[in-house]
């Protein structure tokens, strides 16, 4: 498994040559101790493009992207005379992962272009984010990535508080964390289970939902949903944590890392697996940029860009933890990332646990934050601040911003606008999944159709992060 | 939290040299004022921004891909700004109703900057990024799509997220929620609005 790294570096490129730093080989035993590793060369063998050893050197990737640039071209066109056909699949097709629908143009078994038509889940929120207060708005961006709902509310809670100017107090932020790395886990989890049916293994899906589960039921405890939870609030969360808290987080670990590691025996070493993926779906560094990849997609192709180390934001330069990265960007990759962030996850969630600070869950300003339930019952004013928050909501400075965390797919950002009022002016999410959607083309062309399930299913789209 | 500090969130940093030429506390930010004559620096808080004419936006970007080692286009969106018409937007920067927001960021030299073009009402046009960097078409398609602003030179500049028949740009502030009929093929002929 000499081809999956990790890079410990806090900024992996920022010396002046500009390639990455060098990161150490993983040790396939380590982590997991099911893992029985397997020839390099066996691997090497059957990728398309050759051994795929390609660190992203300034000069190549540069050099790279310039010629996507001025060419403004990922592949030849199409000669129109050649006799093509157009297959359509979904948005009912049980393996697009709700409502996706992609047009593929076939030369016999070989596809030449894909196109992602979306839309369907399409149900206007970012024009609802316009009508939602700011107290609000969480319910509303919590049902944009439905896997990973703590996300989004986290990165629309930040770009509010960077317009308020709000500092979070320490044990906001590390329950923000501690909840993101798990929600992490939960996501990837999903990913696994999904991929696994995807490519006909019933089992992994039943491993997959098996675990996830378990987080599930933590966040149930926790905020009180299983899904679109609304816990994140501007300033803080909802809630503190329950009574007991550690006992159930690490009992999460520990089943999540035993779950990962059967997962991990009865698909790595798969040779049907290895078959379907390997090789499958390969998109190098430079394509990935162009295409506004991000997340697992860009670093299976080599370059560790991770926001937790490059732009750390909540307090992860204050826990260890290393960045996941391959180097061949096929379909394998991206399932092995995964499978090896959720470990990481967990590692992260266990220094939670030891490190979380004492104090509030939310920041005491009153602008923002309503007052505590037992000051409702003998005070009119707390009484009346109550009700004037969750009415009318508070006002928000005029400017704009942009916040960006690492989600499970990538770079999950909140552009909001402020006019000054309770409600955004405008409020944007870039969404991970909708612009690593413009890779499934790159990876599939040249590719047999009926690794069109492997593409669709490894680029990990969620379609409600995709339609908004 | 006192309310005073939060009058100005944009700090000015083009504090007026003798020569009139602005020096941005941000790098990339100076080059890019360096070779755009007319372009606007300001920080909003904390975050660089460019406010660029709309007719050198892809020049800008052209510049930052191809001479300051930008990687990435982000994100491109847009924003109907009718019910902010007195906001900040630097100096000598003439407001109008649409902007066009474009995050750049550059892998290798980890920064980001923001660029951000006045658009008008009458002639909603801007240069497609596309040509440069192929990772925003779906972005600038959506845009199109729900803000109705157009870019010339996209390959396929179609709507992506509503259907096709769909009247109307709803992300702009004069849609209303809830007040257009319900516009699919089994629900009859769409009312056009007044």
């Amino acid at each position: 498994m000499g081809l999956l790294r990790r890079s410990t570096s806090t900024t992996a490129t920022n010396d002046e040559s500009g390639a990455p730093a060098s990161g150490d080989e993983l040790d396939p035993g380590a982590p997991i101790a099911a893992v029985a590793s397997h020839s390099d060369a066996a691997l090497h063998r059957q990728t398309d493009e050759g051994s795929q050893l390609m660190r992203p050197s300034k000069a190549a990737t540069d050099a790279a992207v310039r010629e996507i640039v001025l060419t403004g071209e990922l592949w030849p066109e199409v000669d129109p005379d050649d006799e093509t056909m157009i297959v359509n699949m979904g948005p009912q097709h049980p393996s697009t992962h709700g409502v996706l629908r992609v047009m593929l143009e076939l030369e016999g078994e070989v596809v030449l272009r894909l196109k992602p038509v979306i839309g369907y889940l399409h149900t206007g929120m970012e024009k609802t984010g316009e009508e939602l207060t700011y107290v609000q708005g969480g319910t509303n961006v919590t049902r944009m990535d439905y896997a990973a709902s703590l996300f989004n509310e986290t990165v629309y809670a930040m770009a509010a508080e960077q317009l308020l100017e709000l500092e979070l107090p320490p044990r906001a932020q590390w329950i923000r964390m501690l909840m993101h790395e798990l929600n992490r886990m939960s996501s990837h989890l999903l990913f696994l289970a999904t991929n696994g049916m995807d490519l006909g293994s019933t089992s992994a899906m039943i491993y997959g939902w098996r675990e996830r589960e378990e987080v599930l039921r933590f966040f149930e405890k926790v905020t009180g949903l299983r899904m679109n939870h609304n816990y994140f609030r501007v300033g803080g969360s909802a809630a503190d944590l329950p009574d007991g808290w550690q006992d159930d987080v690490l009992a999460v670990c520990n089943s999540v890392d035993y779950g990962v590691a059967e997962i991990d025996e009865l698909l790595t070493n798969n040779p049907i697996w290895l078959e379907r993926t390997v090789g499958i779906g390969v998109i190098t560094s430079a394509q990935a940029l162009a295409l506004g990849a991000s997340g697992p997609i860009l670093r299976s192709t080599g370059i560790p860009w991770d926001l937790r180390k490059e732009q750390p934001y909540l307090p992860y330069d204050q826990v260890a933890f290393d960045v996941i990265y391959a180097e061949s960007g096929d379909c394998f990759d991206r399932y092995r990332i995964k499978l090896m962030e959720i470990l990481e996850s967990a590692r992260i969630v266990r220094q939670c646990v030891e490190k979380m600070p004492e104090g509030d869950y939310r920041v005491q300003d009153r602008k923002v934050t309503p007052p505590p339930r037992a000051r409702i019952d003998e005070s009119m004013e707390a009484l009346i601040h109550h009700f004037k928050l969750f009415t009318e909501g508070f006002k928000v400075p005029a400017g704009e911003t942009y916040a960006a965390v690492e989600g499970p797919r990538g770079e999950l950002g909140c552009y909001l606008v402020s006019d000054g009022t309770a409600k955004p002016a405008r409020m944007h999410i870039r969404a991970p999944s909708f612009y690593n959607l413009q890779t499934a083309g790159a990876m599939m062309h040249g590719g047999l159709v009926a690794d069109a399930i492997t593409i669709i299913s490894s680029v990990d789209p969620i379609m409600g992060d995709v339609d908004r | 939290m006192a309310d005073e500090a939060r009058e100005d969130v944009h700090e000015v940093e083009n504090e007026a040299p003798a020569d009139g030429l602005a020096r941005p506390s941000d790098e990339v930010a100076a080059a890019v004022l360096d070779a755009f004559p007319g372009s606007v620096f300001a920080l909003s808080h904390g975050q660089p921004v460019v406010y660029v004419d709309r007719a050198s936006l892809r020049d800008v970007v052209g510049f930052l891909l191809l001479e300051q080692r930008f990687t990435q286009v982000v994100d491109i969106t847009g924003v109907d700004q009718s019910t902010n018409p007195g906001r900040f937007l630097g100096d000598g920067v003439l407001p109008e109703r649409f902007e066009i927001v474009a995050n750049c960021l550059s892998h290798w030299r980890n920064r980001r900057l923001r660029l951000i073009a006045q658009v008008p009402e009458h002639d909603p046009v801007v240069p497609s990024l596309v040509p440069l960097f192929p990772g925003v078409e779906l972005a600038e398609r959506e845009v199109y799509d729900l803000m109705g602003i157009r870019f010339d030179g996209h390959p396929d500049l179609t709507r992506i997220l509503l259907p096709d028949e769909w009247i109307g740009h709803p992300l702009r502030k004069d849609d209303a929620t809830a007040r257009v009929p319900v516009q699919f093929k089994a629900a009859g002929k769409p009312q056009p609005k007044v």
